[in-house]
Parts: C-alpha cells; sequence; structure tokens
C-alpha cells in the first residue's frame, strides 16, 4: 500500500516538473520510468488525469516505445547486443552466460529482483563487440569469463549495501 | 473552381475538395474501407489509391487525402493504380481472412488470397484504419479507445486491455468499424463491448431499452438536458 503512494507522489512531482504541458507526454514517462525502472499502471494513469491526456493516448505512447517498460524490472538492467556484428562475434554464447548465471531468459526479471536481461539489436559500439550494456556502464569484447566476474562484483556491491 | 481531367473526362470541383469525392461526383467508383463521413480521413487503409499526373511526372496518392488541383490528370484504373489496389487487397487478405466485407471486396475487385502471404489468425477483422479511435475522439470525445503496441503486435483496444470507465457503450465505433470487428451485444437492458457490459436505459414512454444510461449520463453532463428528457427515446420524443 505505502508503494503505491510513493508512486503516486513521486509522478505527481514528475508531471509538476514539466509544467502540464501535453506535448512533455514522453518526457514525463521517461523520467518516470528512471524513478521506477518501469511505467506502473497508477503512474500512467495519474498522468492521464494530471496532464489531461486521455487514458488510451498515455497507454498508446507507453505501447509504442520499445524504450518503455510496462512491467517491473530489475535494479539493473543487462542488455545484451544481438545485432549483426556482435552476433558475429559470439553473442550468443554471452547471452547464454547470463542465461545460466541469472537462471532467467530475455525480458524476465530474476528472483530478487536484482537483473532484468534484456536484447537490442545495436548500440552503436559494434568495433566493441560483443557488447553487453549493464545500466549505462558499456562493457566491450566480452566473454564468458568476464561474464562470472561483473555479475559477482555486481552481486557483492549488493551485498554491501 | 479547379479543372482536372479524371480517366479522360474534363472535370471541374471546389477547389477545397479531395480527390475522391470529385471522383465519385463524377460517377467513377473507387473502392475505400476507411473513408467514413463521421471520422477525419487518413489513408489508412489505401484502397483509394489514384494515378496523378503533373507535368511529365506520375505518381500514386491515396486520393481521399488528396486534394483538387487545377490542371491534375487523374487516372483511377491504369494498371498502376490496379496492381498496388490489388497488393493492398492481398495484404489485407491475408491479415483478415475471415472478414466477410473483404471477401465480398476482394471478388469485386477480382483479387484471390495469395500463397506467399501466410495468412493471420490473430487479428480477427481489424485492418487497424483507425476509425473507432478517431470516432470516439472527435465525435463522441471520449478516448476511450486506442490503436496499442506497434508493428505486427499492435492492436485495437481499451487502455492496459482492461474495462475502460472512460467508455459510454454509445457503440460508435462499431458504427464506422467497416470490417465489423468490434463486437456490440444488446439483450434486453444489457449491452456488451469492449468486455465491458452496460445497463441500458428504458424509455419512459414506450418502455424499449434504447441507449445506455452512461451514455445518457454523459450527454446530459455535456449539454445540460436532464435525465427525465434524455430518458424518452428518440421515437417518442
Amino acid at each position: 500500500m505505502k508503494k503505491t503512494a510513493n508512486y503516486a507522489a513521486k509522478t505527481r512531482e514528475i508531471v509538476k516538473k514539466h509544467g502540464g504541458d501535453k506535448g512533455a507526454l514522453i518526457a514525463v514517462l521517461q523520467d518516470i520510468q528512471e524513478a521506477f525502472n518501469y511505467l506502473p499502471k497508477g503512474a500512467m494513469i495519474t498522468v492521464s488525469t494530471m496532464m489531461g491526456i486521455p487514458a488510451s493516448r498515455v497507454y498508446e505512447v507507453a505501447t509504442f516505445y520499445n524504450a518503455f517498460s510496462l512491467n517491473p524490472r530489475g535494479k539493473h538492467i543487462v542488455k545484451i547486443c544481438v545485432g549483426t556484428a556482435c552476433h558475429v562475434r559470439g553473442a550468443s554464447a554471452i547471452l547464454d552466460k547470463f542465461e545460466q548465471k541469472l537462471l532467467i531468459k530475455p525480458g524476465e526479471t530474476n528472483q530478487d529482483q536484482k537483473f532484468t536481461l534484456e536484447l537490442v539489436n545495436c548500440v552503436g559500439a559494434c568495433a566493441l563487440g560483443p557488447v553487453v550494456v549493464i545500466d549505462t556502464e558499456y562493457h566491450g569484447q566480452m566473454t564468458i569469463n568476464k561474464v562470472d566476474k561483473i555479475i559477482n562484483e555486481m552481486n557483492k556491491e549488493g551485498a554491501q549495501q | 473552381m479547379v479543372n482536372m481531367i479524371i480517366d479522360g473526362k474534363n472535370v471541374s470541383a471546389p477547389k477545397d475538395s479531395m480527390l475522391l469525392e470529385v471522383i465519385r461526383g463524377a460517377g467513377i467508383s473507387v473502392p475505400t474501407l476507411c473513408a467514413h463521413e463521421s471520422v477525419s480521413r487518413s489513408g489508412a487503409c489505401r484502397l483509394c489509391v489514384v494515378e496523378i499526373k503533373k507535368g511529365n511526372r506520375t505518381r500514386i496518392v491515396t486520393s481521399c487525402l488528396y486534394g483538387a488541383e487545377e490542371g491534375l490528370i487523374v487516372n483511377t484504373k491504369s494498371d498502376r493504380v490496379l496492381n498496388v489496389r490489388r497488393l493492398v487487397m492481398e495484404l489485407l487478405l491475408a491479415r483478415c481472412p475471415e472478414s466477410e466485407v473483404l471477401q465480398n471486396l476482394a471478388k469485386e475487385m477480382g483479387v484471390e488470397a495469395q500463397t506467399r502471404f501466410v495468412a493471420d489468425s490473430d487479428k480477427g477483422k481489424c485492418i487497424l484504419c483507425r476509425s473507432c479511435v478517431r470516432v470516439c475522439e472527435e465525435v463522441v470525445g471520449v478516448s476511450a479507445i486506442g490503436l496499442f503496441a506497434r508493428g505486427s503486435r499492435k492492436t485495437v483496444g481499451t487502455p492496459f486491455m482492461e474495462q475502460s470507465d472512460a467508455c459510454i457503450g454509445c457503440g460508435a465505433c462499431v458504427y464506422v468499424c467497416p470490417t465489423n470487428h468490434i463486437v456490440m451485444i444488446s439483450t434486453g437492458d444489457k449491452r456488451k463491448i469492449w468486455g465491458r457490459k452496460f445497463k441500458m436505459q428504458d424509455c419512459s414512454k414506450c418502455g424499449k431499452f434504447f441507449a445506455p444510461v452512461d451514455q445518457l449520463k454523459f450527454i446530459s453532463k455535456k449539454t445540460g438536458t436532464s435525465m427525465e428528457d434524455l430518458s424518452v427515446c428518440t421515437e417518442c420524443r
């Protein structure tokens, strides 16, 4: 229950920051996604009523862009590039390794809500292939060994906090 | 007024008219699905394509969205036009194989379903023309429905694919839908549309159930007419 209240307050704050301009819908949704890592339904309804945009329009925009997620995502988002260059350089082996390590398939979030695995088709760093982007950090020339190292380090960070 | 040549005939038309009206006014038939008098034009169904010639260049345009122009030479039945229309029809058929409207139109146009376009089985009869979404926004003014997701996953529905509070059950979307994709079932005092049940108002004079209560409430709020006045069906008024 408390969590819902937090969503509403934060959402209101974000909408207010953008001054209620209807054209700012995408920017508002982006900020909401940044705050919660996904677009909660309640937040979208709040946006709709506060900005005077029909819920159907808000949902249209939210479902149109791949950058928006309607499902809760983990704390860290692991994007594995499976574009042509990365594919040729062995992205599928890297993907397999992540799937084994995190016990999830692409699009899923692991049980402790820590990692979400996603596939992307190019991040514009083909020379670094195979590339994995974790949150905003780019990891180039990925190997299976590096996967272990990165995930173990991130798990350690989490344990310390 | 502007003068044009349509299929070899001299035709004059008001300056701000659209090609589709001018062509039909000249007695030439053009197939359309999404052009509806109640909604703004979108050029979504792509069946109204014609070939226009300006100077030495010809090109294909959707006649429902192209304005009449002085000196335009329009061809509604050239091989190029018929080819484009046939392809559009083949793709529509592949998307909605069970649509009777499309089947009949295809038969009229002499188009058959093509094996190279694998028929969809999960799209219903919706051709994604957006007419229902437009009428809900432009005419009804509630914007209860929309087209969600994109590409091959794009579907029409209510927000979050749940029962919509915004919907007033008026059925305008059913009325404009060219392919009868939207299902509305009215039985006795109940009407079901978009997964939600609406209670129907019975006429205070003849007792016939004639409109959803939510729709009358919406009209009452918008026009200031009392619910008592609205509780009489249009025939008894």
